[in-house]
């Protein structure tokens, strides 16, 4: 969408992102202020449009005569979500022009602000004389026609506005990857790096810019992304931190330690994921009997003809992989109002560093044998634990299998991995004593080889049911897994 | 086979085609008996005659004029400018008439107008110009710009070979100064294809002509000096431009640097920069940057004639904005 060019006095509200990011955008100068509701763009991740939803339902909030403050009162909601979105400017509401609860068509204007500015000026009633110095009077308005251009029809000015001298500049707010013009200006990067940022969810306003005056370049922002910090999509608006309880203080003989890169995206990233999704977990139990007495027939063969250990979690990979054939709803990615179901089927396999947490990608793992999952899974856990990942292998995941079971857990509940619906835990694989059915009919005790999966579902496009289908299905994929899967 | 000059390539390509081709003559001002302002045509008149090395009137309107009718009647031949900068007496003949005669009337005028181009020589506002891209604006044409010798000798087959009129601008300054061992037999030089005359990841510097090797000496120092990785890219052909080969380096280093000998206003730099601006905004990790001569006429004096084209030092100042930025 080309960036409308607004007379003085009007405002614009453009690229309203569900539950992501608000921005307005627009100039002003006169006093009053149109608000106009822009093309509806945005999706969870912030950075791709989503088309399709022309219109959005507003209402105003505050009434005629409301005061607002200079940055985040809401004077709109969209009505599902009630999205607050950020006054442009300290004023006055001065008129409503839509009727509350009506919808109106994108750069529809909604509201006029009155601002302190334009009051002052209006008060004056010299106009002219607020103009920039001594600008022969004809000339202003031609200028302020050239810059409006073929605007000017979609956004009619009152005849009061029009007498008034063109607006000092003040730039509109161009949203892009759902930073304002002023968050770019501020954080300095250029249409690369906010490219990079947003296919990697990097926030660019967290990092350390090596340019001139600060300025995050593609090798600041490249160098930031293998360094590991950035598995998931941070979410534009839902920062960490954003709540305002008060910072613990550091007592005598404590060490304070400011967080490494990673620590800090791992911390946002964890927070807007709850932020974001709904998290509901569920939890099976999983009888590996039969997996281990598979996995130590075939353990001294498959290792000598691969040169890789056998362990158990290629058998889940490969029944998650099945389960995800079987559910697609759970490889999907939620983008707005819209689902995104992904064709590709890449596990992240979250992998514990010393120095953190990274998620690691096997691509396409539907299409890999047991003993190619295997390879891929050893070569990228080695490599994490090298610092030898590239970029794209931690990324583009669609599923996510975390194994605190390692460290001793029975059972946990992962947040998800963003922009991904679910994430599923798998607890300590252990022999229990469980209770069967013999074979006289009576029960029996038995030991088996058991452990317990959990699954953390996004409920906004999982219901309940679907969840604990997908983990019955693995379940039994693994209980059931064939002699000959290699 | 032993070295041969850019001025030296360019005459063994015309003795080849001419060989080759019964159809090919040249015409020009003083290249018969004389051969050549800078001796390009000598020996040419000696071989192939008069009727084959014609020594014209000084009207660079009749000498296009007549070649373009020639070709029309499926005649090659190459036109001799004495100094690139008089094509501009030809102007409304190859912009009104030439470029347009396939689309108004069908007639392919396969024809090259070739000449002396570009300063760095003391030669002051008549002797130095670099008229490229007054003829870029015009559809209809195409413009090669060689900086090797043997891009000197390939282009200027493969522009005799064109069933389109292709203005051939050859570099004085590399006349005599730069050698090259050509490739063997029948070596053409497709019209249309940029070089990588170096290779690079931080920055490209996109160029053509005697600022290639300017771009070349400043690569080397700023990796000596700054240890950054530069990629030059030779255009060669100016039209068509290899929009191929632009967008791959940007997509490449993120960084662009655009340096020509010509001025600055209006000239290809510009028209560079739009098409990657339209193409590959997003790849750009800094503004695109230009080095170009100052835009004023060329002076004699030689130290205002070093200040007003680019120099080396110019390109590496520019080329360390570029990667700091």
């Amino acid at each position: 969408m080309a960036s409308p060019k607004l007379d003085r006095g009007e405002i614009i509200a453009r690229n309203i992102g569900v539950g992501c990011f608000t921005t307005f955008g627009g100039f002003f100068s006169g006093g009053m202020v149109a608000v106009l509701i822009a093309k509806f763009v945005g999706s969870v991740q912030g950075c791709k449009p989503v088309e399709g939803l022309p219109a959005c339902n507003w209402w105003v909030y505050a009434g005629v005569g409301a005061v607002l403050g200079a940055v985040t009162l809401p004077i709109l909601a969209l009505s599902r979500l009630n999205a607050e979105i950020p006054s442009p400017a300290a004023g006055v509401i001065a008129e409503i022009i839509v009727k509350e609860g009506e919808t109106v068509a994108v750069q529809t204007v909604v509201a006029r602000l009155e601002t302190e500015k334009g009051a002052a000026l209006g008060k004056n009633d010299a106009p002219a004389a607020s103009g920039t110095t001594s600008s022969p009077a004809g000339k202003q308005p031609e200028k302020a026609a050239s810059t409006s251009g073929p605007q000017r029809e979609a956004t009619p000015v009152s005849g009061a506005a029009r007498q008034q001298p063109p607006a000092p500049a003040i730039a509109a707010s161009h949203t892009g990857n759902g930073n304002s013009f002023e968050d770019r200006v501020r954080t300095k990067s250029s249409p690369l790096v906010r490219k990079i940022a947003a296919e990697h969810g990097v926030n660019i306003a967290s990092l350390q810019g090596s340019g001139v005056a600060g300025r995050v370049t593609k090798r600041d922002i490249l160098s930031f992304i293998e360094s590991g910090a950035s598995t998931t999509s941070p979410i534009q608006g839902g920062r960490a931190g954003g709540h305002a309880l008060p910072l613990p203080q550091p007592w005598p003989g404590d060490v304070v330690e400011p967080m490494s890169k990673m620590r800090a995206l791992i911390s946002e990233h964890m927070v807007a994921s709850r932020q974001t999704s709904a998290h509901v977990t569920s939890f099976f139990e999983v009888d590996f009997t039969r997996v281990a007495r598979i996995r130590a027939k075939n353990r001294a063969e498959f290792e000598a003809a691969t040169g890789q250990k056998l362990t158990y979690m290629p058998f889940i990979i490969k029944a998650v992989t099945q389960g995800l054939q079987a559910f697609p709803i759970m490889n999907s990615s939620v983008a707005g109002t819209n689902v995104i179901y992904r064709k590709q089927m890449n596990i992240g396999i979250a992998v514990a560093l010393d120095w953190g947490l990274i998620v690691p990608v096997i691509r396409n793992a539907n299409d890999l044998s047991l003993s190619g999952i295997t390879r891929a899974l050893n070569d990228l856990a080695a490599r994490a634990r090298a610092k030898k990942l590239s970029p794209e292998e931690v990324q583009g995941g669609t599923f996510t299998i975390t194994n605190p079971g390692v460290f001793g857990s029975l059972m946990g509940t992962p947040i998800i991995n963003q922009p991904q619906v679910a994430i599923m835990g798998v607890g300590a694989i252990e022999k229990r004593t469980k209770v069967l059915p013999g074979a006289d009919g009576e029960d029996t005790i038995a030991i088996r080889t058991c452990a317990y999966f959990s699954i953390s579902f996004d409920h906004r496009v999982i219901d309940g049911a679907v969840a604990d289908q997908f983990l019955a299905f693995v379940k039994k994929t693994i209980e059931t897994f064939p002699e000959t899967g290699f | 086979m032993s070295e041969i000059t850019y001025l030296e390539a360019i005459r063994e390509g015309l003795f080849e085609e001419m060989e080759r081709d019964k159809n090919v003559f040249c015409l020009g001002e003083d290249i018969g008996a004389y051969g050549g302002a800078f001796k390009v045509t000598e020996g040419l008149m000696a071989k192939y005659g008069e009727q084959r090395v014609i020594d014209t009137p000084i009207s660079e309107t009749a000498i296009i004029g007549a070649a373009a009718g020639a070709a029309h009647m499926g005649m090659r031949p190459v036109c001799e400018m004495q100094f690139i900068d008089f094509l501009s007496s030809g102007y409304s003949i190859l912009t009104n008439y030439v470029a347009t005669a396939r689309y108004r009337a069908m007639l392919p005028t396969p024809m090259v107008v070739r000449g002396p181009s570009g300063g760095y020589v003391r030669g002051g506002p008549f002797h130095s110009q670099n008229p490229e891209a007054a003829f870029l604006h015009t559809p209809g044409l195409k413009i090669v710009y060689p900086a090797t010798a043997s891009d000197a000798k390939g282009l200027l087959k493969s522009a005799i070979r064109d069933d389109d009129c292709v203005l051939y601008f050859e570099h004085k300054y590399l006349y005599r100064r730069i050698k090259e061992e050509m490739p063997s037999g029948d070596h053409l030089t497709p019209i249309g294809k940029a070089r990588i005359a170096r290779e690079g990841t931080d920055v490209s510097i996109i160029t053509y002509a005697a600022t290639v090797w300017k771009a070349l000496e400043a690569a080397e120092q700023v990796e000596k000096e700054d240890g950054l990785s530069v990629e030059v890219v030779d255009l060669r052909t100016l039209l068509p431009m290899d929009d191929e080969a632009i967008i791959a380096t940007v997509k490449k280093t993120n960084r662009v640097l655009i340096v020509h000998e010509d001025t600055r206003t209006g000239g290809v730099a510009g028209e560079i920069t739009a098409r990657i601006n339209e193409s590959a905004f997003e790849w750009l990790d800094a503004p695109i940057l230009r080095v170009t001569a100052a835009d004023v006429p060329l002076p004699y004096s030689p130290p205002l004639e070093d200040y007003v084209l680019p120099q080396t030092s110019d390109i590496v100042v520019a080329l360390r904005k570029l990667a700091s930025y």
